[in-house]
């Protein structure tokens, strides 16, 4: 079965909804003509990323106006869309919606909130608690928001669940210029993290990152699609923003699968028996 | 390979990138800044005139009474080598009207004098021209605070100020700037005979090596010494980062509301932008 996906590398203005949402309901015309089922976006399309204390005064309930807009927009697809989420439960969350044909399908709150180097997430953001599966009409979906990626539980987790495309949306900035990298260290580190999800999870990776400058902070783009051997098969090439559209074939995750049947042969007792010993000897 | 080489292709697609951005968001396109004849401002140019084109650039060159006669030309052979704009503001009446009553004799005073007169000069002329202040100030200075506060590194967008002195050499090679400037000993022209180097008391070359391992590689004092660094060096060097981090923050405020300015009151600069 082949799936056609448009990842848009976008370039959000911090802060201001209406801009965004008009950016994204551009892309989603022009992904329309692609004739693109599935459409991605970056982590925080909707607000921007360095937010700080912009963060509770860009945040959104599920239902509200600019996430209507997207859902309505999904008709006939499925979509999506980063934002900043006001929880039921009043904490403000790094969220990424999927819609699908009109309807909300799945909102996948960040695991792992960054807070190191030039990051402060865990300043503005409460933490998401789960890795759920996305049972979406084109197959199993889990979404990875940049830093869950750098943390080998979701990954593995969806990896459990039989998962077949791995969404990682992200605002991965721009940085290692040395002439010992080939291009950016940011993007080549990435990349190889990419791959070795696809080749381990022998799943599709789709990576959207962003694109533009929050105040000296390019971000790196590098925009790419993962087959579930691990190669790479489609990228935006360069800074700017960009988008790819690729069709894929999901049956090639059985294949893969076939080939090295990884998930039959995963011995995920031996870690509840590890983590059980573990919790004893605390 | 030097460690500290960079890809001067892929700098050069993020600067002008930034340049053009960051300037755009507050409805900019054009830009203003000093030419020296130094290496600094003619790659700052160079970099302006790919994110704005040449003719959205105005370079500015503000000679003092005492200032080597050969930066000027330099200067111009970059502004004419980038196509860039020129302007000539000899700055020697501005300054001595301060610094003759006051009777200012001392070396670093004059020199910073005449480094926040320019400094003045460019901030009019951005009004007058439209354009924002570009700074010239690479990393290697930023951190021995070798810069007058308010005077050199005053601007509103800096885009060498993550490049060391060697990474601005190899950047200005690959923009092909004139020999000229590629080749003269670094100076202040704050005075005759003055060579960065000969202030320092150091050369750029051990600096940016022992920075990028401090800094950028966050390797201990004691890794340095192991690695062939000179004890007394390094503990100069450590010692002028941690004084000089007052010229690279902002002036610090005293907390007394529940929201203060810096302190909890934290928007970026293109905020609303």
């Amino acid at each position: 079965m082949t799936l056609t996906v448009h990842l848009a590398q976008l370039e959000p203005t911090l802060g201001n909804l209406d801009a965004n949402l008009a950016l994204h309901l551009a892309e989603l015309e022009r992904a329309r003509e692609d004739g693109a089922e599935l459409v991605l976006f970056p982590e925080l399309s909707l607000t921007g990323y360095f937010l700080k204390d912009q963060t509770p005064e860009v945040a959104l309930a599920r239902d509200a106006a600019p996430l209507e807009a997207l859902r309505e927009a999904s008709r006939g697809r499925t979509v999506g869309v980063g934002f900043v989420e006001r929880g039921d439960d009043g904490r403000v969350y790094n969220a990424y919606a999927l819609f699908e044909d009109g309807a909300l399908l799945h909102v996948h709150r960040k695991v792992h909130l960054v807070t190191y180097g030039m990051f402060e997430e865990s300043r503005d953001l409460a933490a998401g608690e789960r890795f759920d599966v996305a049972s979406s009409r084109l197959g199993r979906i889990g979404v990875l928001v940049c830093e869950d990626m750098w943390h080998a539980a979701g990954g593995w987790l969806y990896f459990l669940a039989g998962v077949d495309l791995l969404v990682v949306p992200s605002a991965g900035p721009a940085r290692g210029v040395s002439a010992s990298y080939q291009g950016l260290a940011s993007v080549g580190a990435w990349r190889a993290l990419l791959q070795s999800a696809s080749t381990l999870y022998q799943c599709w990776s789709l990576y959207v990152n962003r694109a533009g400058v929050e105040d000296g902070i390019t971000f790196g783009g590098g925009t790419c699609v993962v087959d579930p051997f691990g190669h790479e098969v489609a990228h935006v090439d360069g800074l700017d923003a960009g988008r790819v559209v690729h069709a894929l074939d999901l049956g090639a995750c059985e294949r893969a699968r076939l080939a090295a049947p990884l998930r039959r042969d995963e011995k995920p007792w031996l870690v509840q028996a590890a983590l059980a010993r573990l919790d004893e000897t605390r | 390979m030097d460690p500290l080489d960079v890809q001067p292709e892929l700098v050069e697609a993020i600067l002008v990138r930034f340049l053009r951005k960051e300037a755009g968001k507050f409805g900019f396109a054009r830009a203003v800044l000093g030419l020296s004849g130094g290496i600094d401002s003619a790659v700052s140019a160079a970099l302006a005139a790919r994110a704005f084109g040449p003719d959205h650039v105005l370079a500015v060159m503000m000679p003092y009474r005492t200032s080597n006669p050969a930066s000027e030309r330099d200067a111009r052979e970059v502004a004419e080598h980038l196509g860039v704009a020129t302007r000539k503001v000899d700055i020697s009446a501005m300054a001595d009207g301060y610094l003759g009553p006051a009777e200012v004799s001392d070396r670093m005073r004059r020199g910073n004098v005449m480094a926040r007169c320019r400094m003045i000069v460019l901030y009019d002329l951005s009004v007058e021209y439209g354009g924002l202040v570009i700074g010239t100030s690479n990393k290697t200075e930023a951190l021995l605070g070798y810069s007058t506060q308010f005077g050199d590194n005053a601007s509103a967008l800096n885009p060498l100020g993550d490049l060391y002195k060697h990474q601005v050499y190899q950047l200005a090679r690959h923009l092909g700037l004139p020999a000229s400037v590629l080749e003269k000993a670094p100076s202040a022209d704050l005075f005759e005979g003055q060579t960065d180097e000969g202030e320092l008391g150091f050369t750029y070359a051990q600096a940016d090596r022992l920075l990028y391992m401090l800094v950028d590689e966050r390797r201990s004092l004691d890794e340095l010494v192991a690695a062939g660094f000179e004890a007394e060096f390094v503990r100069r060097v450590a010692r002028r980062i941690a004084q000089n981090q007052y010229k690279r923050v902002p002036p610090i405020i005293a907390k007394l509301s529940m929201r203060s300015i810096n302190h909890d009151f934290r928007y970026l600069r293109s905020w609303g932008h």
